[in-house]
């Protein structure tokens, strides 16, 4: 039987009831908001089922979206299931002053380094993660750089122009 | 050991018998800034631990500033040995957000390109592979061909290594004859060269010893460290991005997906090796394909999608549709629908994925590449763990890791 959104949203609220919000299926791919406290144990059981089998971590970033008031700081993750073909994305949100979620390396390996680039741009916590530090930027940078509080340079400075080189 | 570097241990201590070695940033052998911190035994590794980020360059937060034209720049710089690739994934991406149908003739030139991409990375790969075994003969070979296909891309847009090829909806001009002819050029020369070059390394004694049975790893192993690209192929899945989801009409070609069994080095050359053959025939294919254009359609070059493509200069001069939109596109205020997609290409090293965000902005409100090789060296330890440390150089130049697509 071949995969299809309305099954897997089926066994979801079968499975979990309404704390699964958000379904949406933009541009043909399942997108499900996930409560911070459950994001493990759906993701478990969308690894672990026999029908469903997302058992590849495609990609793990965050969004900031800081209007949003308690829940800013929103985890997307990408699961693939290659045996049927189907991708399916789980949103997990969390507020900027706490933002704690727990960590999927025991799942997939490959959400270490994922992890660790999604707390370096965004602060996110990662509960249980087993080396949660920096990667890309360094260790010492005191800040979130992709949040949209921290604006680009401003292009239209003059203070940094050279008569040589430009800007 | 203590007495000869006077150190005076404390009483019952166990000494440190490993030797800690630091390979990289900028170590000749590592093809790229890598460090690896190396704990030997000997000659075994008994523990890596790696750094990355030297070349970091915030490329998702410069892209949150430019309008979607000007990101195709950024992409470029990831995986910089196959960059067309990059830039048609790229641009496949925002015409799935803007729901822009490119006609079969512009897909077929982008196979044309992405399938030339392809090979110069499998090329580069494998021939480094060699060098670090100890063969610098077939890299200097394969580097003529590695030659033409850039004067192919030279002849398409103009550059070479950082392309900025094409457009949202297709190519800025039509493909030259001089494209074409080189094109020909490389499909009737390039087999014989593949064919010598694999004469060199395939049965070779020294080259199989050296790499038979290093770097490697299991299906299920690769699979949850998210290996994608040839080198999840080499441990026996079958999953390739063009077959699983088809992009830019790769449905209307026929080709095979090499796999491997082991997943070791050699296999991993195997794979690449055999991963060019499919690439030649389908270049083969595709260039029958637009041959078989006539009349009006063979002029075809990109999309009808006057909101989003460039006007010719000429009717920006004397039409007033084309003047606004030359307009828009350039202050970058053409309108974009919000919405949040995903999209992923086969790259040269995996599986090369945008997830772009649009609030309906000039710029992507997030835009974040899926980079498959920053995704599949955090493997590295585990694979060189036990290993000796030659075994360690050419386990990661045969994991072909970019550093400008690692580091983004």
């Amino acid at each position: 039987m071949a995969l299809t959104n309305e099954f897997i949203k089926s066994r979801l609220t079968e499975k979990f009831g309404p704390s699964i919000t958000g379904m949406e299926e933009p541009y043909g791919m399942l997108s499900v908001t996930v409560p911070r406290d459950l994001n493990l144990k759906v993701l478990n059981f969308l690894f672990d089922e026999p029908e469903l089998g997302f058992r590849f971590l495609t990609d793990l970033t965050a969004v900031h979206y800081p209007e949003r008031t308690g829940e800013e700081l929103c985890v997307v993750y990408h699961l693939h299931n290659l045996v049927e073909n189907i991708r399916i994305r789980l949103k997990v949100y969390a507020p900027v002053e706490k933002p704690d979620v727990y960590t999927a390396t025991g799942l997939f390996s490959g959400a270490n380094w994922m992890e660790r680039e999604t707390y370096d741009f965004f602060g996110i916590n990662f509960v249980g993660h087993p080396n949660l530090k920096r990667i890309l930027n360094v260790d010492e940078m005191d800040y979130f750089p992709l949040r949209k509080e921290f604006p680009l340079e401003d292009q239209t400075r003059i203070d940094k122009d050279d008569d040589m080189f430009g800007r | 050991m203590s007495d000869h570097f006077n150190i005076k241990l404390p009483e019952g201590s166990i000494e440190k018998t490993t030797t800690t070695l630091n390979l990289g940033p900028t170590h000749p052998a590592t093809h790229g800034v890598f460090q690896n911190i190396l704990e030997l035994d000997g000659e075994r590794i008994v523990k890596s631990d790696s750094t990355v980020g030297y070349i970091h360059r915030a490329f998702e937060k410069i892209a949150e500033r430019r309008p979607l034209y000007q990101i195709t720049t950024l992409t470029d710089r990831l995986n910089y040995c196959s960059s067309p690739i990059n830039n048609m994934g790229w641009h496949l991406t925002c015409e799935k957000l803007l729901g822009v149908k490119t006609p079969k003739r512009v897909d077929y030139l982008r196979v044309i390109i992405m399938e030339l991409a392809r090979i110069s990375d499998h090329l580069i790969c494998n021939s480094i592979v060699g060098v670090d075994s100890g063969a610098y003969t077939g890299f200097l070979y394969v580097m003529q061909y590695r030659e033409l296909i850039y004067e192919i891309y030279e002849e398409v847009c103009g550059a070479r290594l950082t392309t900025n090829m094409g457009r949202i909806g297709g190519f800025e001009r039509n493909f030259s004859n001089a494209a074409f002819q080189k094109l020909e050029k490389f499909l009737k020369e390039y087999p014989i060269v593949q064919k010598e070059f694999e004469n060199l390394f395939s049965r070779n004694r020294i080259f199989i010893e050296r790499t038979k049975g290093t770097g490697a790893i299991s299906a299920d192993r690769a699979l949850n460290y998210g290996f994608t690209g040839p080198n999840l192929r080499a441990s026996g899945v079958d999953y390739d991005v063009r077959v699983h989801s088809p992009y830019a009409s790769y449905e209307d070609f026929d080709f095979s997906v090499p796999v491997g069994t082991t997943g070791d080095n050699y296999d991993r050359y195997q794979v690449r090796n055999e991963e060019i053959w499919q690439s030649l025939s389908i270049l083969n294919q595709a260039y029958k394909k637009v041959q078989e254009f006539k009349g009006a359609e063979a002029e075809v070059f990109h999309a009808d999608a006057p909101e989003y493509y460039l006007p010719e200069k000429k009717d920006v001069y004397t039409k007033m549709e084309a003047l606004i939109y030359h307009f828009k596109i350039v202050m970058g205020e053409a309108e974009i629908p919000a919405g949040e997609v995903y999209m992923s290409v086969e790259g040269g090293n995996g599986e090369l994925g945008f997830y772009l965000i649009s609030d309906g902005g000039r710029s992507p409100y997030r835009l974040h590449f899926r980079r498959p090789c920053f995704i599949y060296y955090q493997a590295y330890p585990e694979l060189v763990k036990g290993s000796m440390l030659s075994d360690a150089i050419i386990t990661m130049s045969s994991l072909n890791l970019i550093a400008g697509e690692m580091d983004a």
